[in-house]
């Protein structure tokens, strides 16, 4: 049969490399509403719940005990969860029914609940909810620092720039796991260098995570994964009580920490149990409630191909979203991962959270081009900088970054690859040459970046770990090294330990250290021209591109 | 990945699950094998005393109900370029399969608590694998090679060489890593129901098996 030139020209359109799949609600391969989600129900007798979802309490699975007994908050749940949904559904989008009434009730709700009333909403009405029910006032943003060689030196460069373009977070992860100690160090030291106050993690295996974050090399953790059924959870050999002691044991050392989850993770390990994605998500959200995480990161995150494979499945991710915040926890809202080929529905999927803003729009925008994104690729990366500051300007929303100037850039750079270059002769770990720091400061990525002698590396890194140096010897070592700023700067995240202020719901710290978090910038929107409203100040900046021509000029 | 693969396989799983309703998980070797790979369970697998092996532990479904990797790599391949990467080194190795998890990260693990040298490599049917030590924790590892699409026979064959680097205490340049941030839009949800039918054989509570593999 000839072929239509038009379907010809569609099939090679980069959406056509994509992956879909039709809905299976039988394996969960379905986003939202699956016909085997359970009823929301609930009863308590004297002072416990009984029943939840249509379950009781004898045939409940570890899960649902978790949450009966610690994320469903009891004097107010049986009022709450007689409301009809949809009425839940209007309080969620009204502005005229404040953030502090809308969590009274979706705190009392059970998951099978708080997911049907979501699953009434059309992604604009959840983009309003958003809006409202975001903890922060103001919006952040949260990118990956990584490469594939596992290069210290470019980690350092390539967070200073990211520190200067606005990220608030940044995270970093390895290919090999013990380059760990180097990557936590580099991007520590790198996000500081660009503005003092960047927040810092390295992920990896959890145990290894933990040990980095005591010793100082992290300001705080996000890969605390929780999941929505007991097998895949016990596949990981953990439980929920099992993460609830791992929060507890960053918080006894006064590091921030979020836990992690996303639609698609349970059909993705092979155990949904017939439920849809959603659903499943829900209950990792009261998961981390229960547990007391102040937050999650979540919207599908690295099963971003399972639900955007499958309809409705972007919108999934949204409401996902929305319950985590409707549970009052800080939402850092994936964008993370790359799921399409096609770069109309990558902007059509972040718009979702870039346009309503979230604590963190991307928990990880990757700072690097994504053949150096070592979380398989985000979202966007470092040559979309100039489309995400301009689609800022375009429609005058905070997305948490700001046009920058090369001079800017290379000289943040360049001090990033000094300062990491001085403190490795200072700790005696391997040579940082000068040639490597000149790479460093105009590279794009790892391809303009000389190789490193990785087994060298591996060897320093460990005898550093087994000489039981901590982030203290970094700051002795900076300010000996002549970088006084930067040992400050490192002194004084190390003293939120102490202070522990920045543990609170949503916090991101200022240049001069102060903390913002969802106690001292609560959202309070209510309608137009309340909530977070961008200043003059912030306009100039967001508008200032160097594109732009000036009439004047002409 | 082809709409027109992707829907075979969906329908083989649905297939399956019907066939499955109300059974047991089907052990593998009752399954047909792909001619060139055959696999064969020979009892409960022993603690190896040897420091010169390498062990090899495979997913439930690996050479059984799935023959090939993601991208269509026979999997007796892999294995025949696993093996002689140890065998360049002068090592031996014994091959084990794991009923209790399809998660590669404990399944190298597994492998590597059973080796006489303490080190293991672990591989799902999809071609994802890892090369593990004892004595760390089970989901960290000496090297991860978490996407399989990008896995080619030359990269197994130094996975099993720096394996049996690993167990003879050398320290071996780490295979280099690879990245393609494009795998996940073509191949997660595939990989996502080859997860499902590797979970669907196992076998709560049957002991960690050694094998006889024939390649």
């Amino acid at each position: 049969m000839a072929r239509s030139k038009r379907f010809e020209a569609l099939d090679a359109r980069p959406v056509n490399q994509d992956g879909f799949v039709t809905e299976w609600p039988e394996v969960g391969m379905i986003a939202m509403e699956n016909p085997g989600d359970p009823k929301p129900s609930i009863k308590i007798e004297n002072g416990k719940i009984v029943e939840l979802d249509g379950k009781k309490r004898a045939d409940f699975d570890m899960i649902d005990t978790f949450i009966a007994d610690h994320a469903i908050k009891i004097e107010n749940a049986e009022a709450a969860n007689a409301l009809d949904s949809l009425e839940i559904a209007r309080k969620l989008v009204d502005f005229n029914c404040p953030r502090s009434e809308v969590i009274k009730i979706t705190t009392a709700l059970t998951p099978a609940k708080l997911t049907e009333a979501v699953s009434q909403l059309t992604v604009v009405e959840m983009m309003q909810a958003v809006n409202k029910l975001r903890a922060r006032e103001m919006p952040a943003n949260q990118c990956h620092v990584t490469n594939v060689k596992d290069n210290p030196v470019q980690i350092a460069a390539d967070a200073a720039e990211a520190a200067v373009r606005g990220f608030a977070e940044q995270e970093t992860t390895v290919g090999i796991v013990r380059y760990a100690p180097f990557n936590a160090m580099a991007i520590m030291i790198g996000a500081n260098v660009g503005r003092p106050g960047i927040l810092t993690q390295c992920a990896v295996e959890e145990a290894t995570e933990l040990d980095l974050g005591m010793k100082g090399f992290t300001a705080y953790a996000e890969t605390v994964s929780v999941y929505g059924t007991e097998p895949v959870f016990i596949d990981g050999d953990d439980t929920p009580w099992s993460k609830a002691f791992l929060a507890s044991c960053y918080a006894s050392r006064g590091l921030k920490m979020r836990f992690t989850s996303g639609t698609g993770s349970e059909v993705q390990m092979g155990y949904a149990e017939g439920k849809s994605m959603l659903y499943l998500e829900a209950r990792c959200q009261y998961i981390t409630k229960g547990a007391g995480s102040q937050g999650t990161q979540n919207g599908s995150v690295s099963c971003c191909g399972v639900p955007a494979a499958v309809p409705s499945g972007i919108r999934a991710m949204l409401a996902e979203n929305l319950i985590a915040m409707a549970l009052d926890l800080e939402c850092a809202s994936s964008n993370d991962q790359t799921f399409t080929h096609s770069d109309l529905r990558r902007v059509a999927r972040s718009l979702m959270q870039f346009a309503p803003g979230t604590d963190f729009i991307c928990s990880g925008y990757s700072a690097t081009p994504n053949y150096d994104n070592m979380f398989a690729g985000s979202n966007w990366d470092a040559d979309d900088y100039d489309d995400w500051n301009i689609i800022q300007r375009d429609l005058k929303i905070d997305g948490g970054l700001s046009p920058v100037t090369e001079d800017e850039v290379v000289a943040a750079r360049n001090k990033a690859a000094k300062v990491i270059q001085a403190l490795f002769r200072e700790l005696g770990l391997t040579e940082i040459t000068d040639a490597e720091v000149e790479a460093a400061t105009y590279a794009r990525g790892s391809q303009d970046m000389p190789d490193r002698n990785v087994v060298e590396d591996l060897k320093a890194a460990d005898g550093m770990l087994k000489r039981g140096v901590t982030s203290v010897d970094f700051v002795k070592a900076l300010y000996r090294a002549g970088y006084e700023d930067v040992a400050e700067s490192i002194y004084n995240i190390l003293m939120q330990r102490i202070s522990a202020d920045y543990l609170h719901t949503s916090a991101i710290l200022t240049k001069d250290f102060k903390v913002v978090s969802a106690v001292n910038y609560p959202n309070d929107y209510h309608g137009p021209k309340t909530g977070y409203q961008i200043s003059d100040e912030r306009w100039a900046q967001i508008k200032n591109i160097r594109q732009a021509i000036d009439p004047a000029t002409i | 990945m082809d709409e027109k693969t992707l829907r075979a396989i969906i329908e083989e799983v649905l297939k399956e699950v019907g066939a499955n309703d109300g059974g047991t998980a089907v052990a593998t070797k009752t399954k047909t094998q792909a001619p060139q790979l055959r696999i064969t369970e020979i009892g409960p697998a022993q603690r190896g005393t040897d420091p010169r092996e390498v062990v090899i532990a495979l997913s439930p479904a690996f050479g059984g109900k799935l023959t090939q990797t993601i991208t269509g790599i026979p999997l007796g391949d892999v294995l025949r370029e696993v093996t002689a990467g140890i065998e360049e080194e002068g090592l031996k190795y014994r091959f084990i399969r794991v009923f209790r998890t399809a998660d590669v990260g404990f399944i190298a693990h597994e492998a590597a608590k059973l080796s006489g040298s303490g080190i293991g490599i672990g591989i799902q049917s999809r071609g994802t694998t890892v090369i593990h030590q004892k004595d760390l924790p089970p989901l960290s590892n000496l090297e991860l090679f978490p996407q399989a699409p990008l896995l080619d026979l030359e990269t197994f064959r130094q996975i099993g060489k720096n394996a049996a680097k690993y167990a003879k205490n050398e320290s071996p340049t780490p295979v280099p890593v690879r990245n393609d941030q494009m795998a996940r839009p073509k191949y997660q949800a595939i990989a996502a129901l080859l997860h499902i039918k590797e979970c669907e054989l196992l076998v709560d509570g049957k002991p960690v098996q050694e094998l006889k593999v024939e390649l």
